[in-house]
């Protein structure tokens, strides 16, 4: 929540400054617009990870749900894609499956919480668009994940 | 394409039910006629035959007679010095746009000629012809169809490991020669399926949002979801009489198992949308699936991990056959009956294994990095499947003999992954 007033506030701080100055150059990248894709990515903790082969949400993953709710009930016309993303040791339907339910873990608590089950879809990539590239435990635990992206 | 038969006599047998056996030593005299394009097909041949493990090919270096004598008057005493079992000659003649191949097999002990056959196809189908030939061989020395003359479809992939990889649909002869592409590269597609007639394939798709199963037309180019499903739709697998497709269908993440008939018309459920039901696979005579599930089972509540089910081909009677360590993935039902081929992970390496379709004899023919999307030659006796070595390697295709032995790599033009093969695509005649 707190670094969520932040991102509000250095938003009004850098218009402030468009509007003093108009000829000023303002990276307007850094400060991602309130409500917008880039403010849920940057700001909002907008993945979960899941333990090897499993699908249900730790204390942790709740808690950064907790976090997509406000968010989300604070811009209430966005809509959502969850991403469901396996590492690559595993053999591809499986994972397909397997993403599957990650992504749907997310979206029931969503919609648990309050989140409209209209604003919410899900979608599986398995093992086949890991989010990090690379090998090695350390990815491989970024990639058992489910990633909610604002659309 | 046409054969016409030569009498013969009846001499030596291989038989490839067994483990590992002496490859029969033969000898492949250049086809006379054409030297260049003769020399081309003896080399297919020869990697055909040699690459069953059932062949070793004798060095022309060795030989005695010269290819010319040997094609119209063998002297069998000459290939008996060379250690030769069988002897192959035979001549290429140019019949108007065609070109014309007549060959003869000999067992080399008995003096006696085992086949002989000529056909004609257009000068472009060499490779065809000389896969032919090699399955004729390989039928008349061990009383079985070969699986040369065959293709895959696959994933030809390319590019950065990871989210920036591109996947093309592809498909090519089983040796990896003649690919070509069905999809651009610009949608993730994986896990083509061909269909019994080897005209279409079935596979998952994101071109239209929604991971769905795709039905490709080869003949007609005509490609389309294979039905209109609330979910996702994967794990597709064409039913033993190419009239419909088993696939899973996820809701709500909850993946259960249904079968469609490809003309896209009626559904049926067979598992309920209460875990995880994917990989389904007919048995041969459709009368039975085997599929994946992480369900626990009713009739041993120490099930988990991820196992094997057999159910009837309604869905009813699903039972267990999967009691080893680790999990078990991906089980395909050998074209003959008698096995069923899994990948199984376990402490941190992928293995390769077959079991009996009522889960006895469980065995690993191959232990790997990474290993997946086993799928059989359709005469039972080999595998192909996609294999990454360690963690630096790329997916590669290999196949493997049934008895684990003799592991070749598929030569394709990029890196590649879920091979489906395909029957033989020529009938090889009987005599």
């Amino acid at each position: 929540m707190k670094k969520q007033i932040m991102a509000i506030l250095g938003a009004a701080v850098l218009l402030a400054a468009c509007e003093s100055d108009p000829n000023q150059n303002v990276d307007v990248g850094s400060a991602p617009q309130p409500g917008s894709s880039e403010d849920f990515r940057r700001n909002v903790k907008d993945r979960v990870f899941f333990a090897l082969n499993k699908a249900t949400l730790s204390h942790e993953a709740k808690q950064n749900v907790d976090s997509q709710v406000q968010w989300l009930k604070t811009y209430g016309n966005t809509n959502v894609v969850v991403e469901g993303h396996c590492d690559e040791r595993g053999t591809r339907e499986f994972n397909q499956a397997l993403g599957a339910k990650r992504a749907n873990a997310v979206k029931h608590a969503l919609t648990h919480k309050g989140v409209k089950k209209a604003r919410i879809k899900t979608i599986s990539y398995g093992k086949d668009r890991p989010p990090v590239a690379g090998t090695g435990e350390a990815v491989w635990a970024q990639n058992r994940t489910a990633i909610t992206v604002v659309q | 394409m046409c054969w016409l038969i030569a009498p013969h006599v009846h001499a030596i047998k291989i038989e490839v039910r067994q483990g590992q056996i002496d490859p029969t030593p033969i000898a492949l005299v250049g086809l006379q006629g054409d030297a260049e394009l003769g020399s081309k097909i003896n080399e297919v041949i020869g990697t055909d035959l040699v690459g069953s493990g059932l062949f070793r090919s004798i060095s022309p270096s060795a030989f005695i007679q010269d290819a010319a004598s040997a094609q119209t008057n063998p002297r069998f005493a000459d290939w008996r010095l060379v250690n030769a079992q069988l002897l192959f000659v035979g001549k290429i003649s140019q019949e108007n746009d065609k070109i014309r191949i007549e060959f003869r097999l000999f067992d080399v002990f008995s003096g006696s000629q085992m086949l002989g056959l000529s056909f004609s196809a257009e000068r472009t189908k060499w490779r065809k012809m000389a896969h032919m030939i090699a399955d004729a061989i390989y039928k008349r020395v061990t009383g079985e169809d070969g699986y040369f003359d065959t293709q895959m479809v696959f994933i030809d992939e390319s590019g950065p490991k990871g989210k920036g990889r591109v996947r093309r649909l592809g498909v090519m002869d089983y040796d990896g020669f003649n690919a070509r592409y069905l999809t651009d590269g610009k949608h993730l597609v994986v896990t083509p399926r061909i269909s019994p007639n080897s005209m279409e394939i079935a596979y998952l798709s994101y071109a239209g949002g929604t991971p769905s199963v795709y039905h490709y037309n080869i003949t007609t180019g005509r490609n389309a979801l294979l039905g209109r499903f609330e979910g996702m739709t994967f794990a597709p697998r064409f039913s033993p009489d190419g009239q419909s497709v088993i696939f899973s269908l996820e809701k709500e993440g909850a993946s259960a198992i249904y079968v469609m008939d490809v003309k896209g018309k009626q559904t049926r459920q067979l598992t309920p949308h209460n875990s995880i039901d994917t990989s389904p696979c007919y048995s041969p005579k459709g009368d039975q699936v085997v599929f994946v599930s992480d369900r626990v089972s009713e009739t041993d509540k120490d099930s988990k991990y991820v196992n094997l089910f057999v159910m009837d081909a309604s869905g009813s009677n699903a039972k267990r056959i999967s009691f080893g360590g680790g999990k078990y993935f991906q089980p395909v039902w050998s074209p003959r009956g008698d096995w069923i081929a899994f990948i199984k992970s376990e402490e941190g390496t992928f293995k390769l294994g077959l079991m009996r379709p009522d889960g006895s004899d469980e065995r690993i023919i191959q232990e790997g990095y990474l290993i997946e999307a086993p799928s059989w030659s359709a005469n039972g006796r080999e595998i192909v499947f996609t294999m990454e070595k360690g963690p630096k390697d790329r997916p590669s295709l290999y196949r493997v003999n049934l008895t684990g032995h003799n592991l070749q790599k598929v030569k394709t033009p990029h890196d590649a992954s879920d091979a489906a093969w395909s029957k033989l695509l020529s009938e090889t005649p009987t005599q």
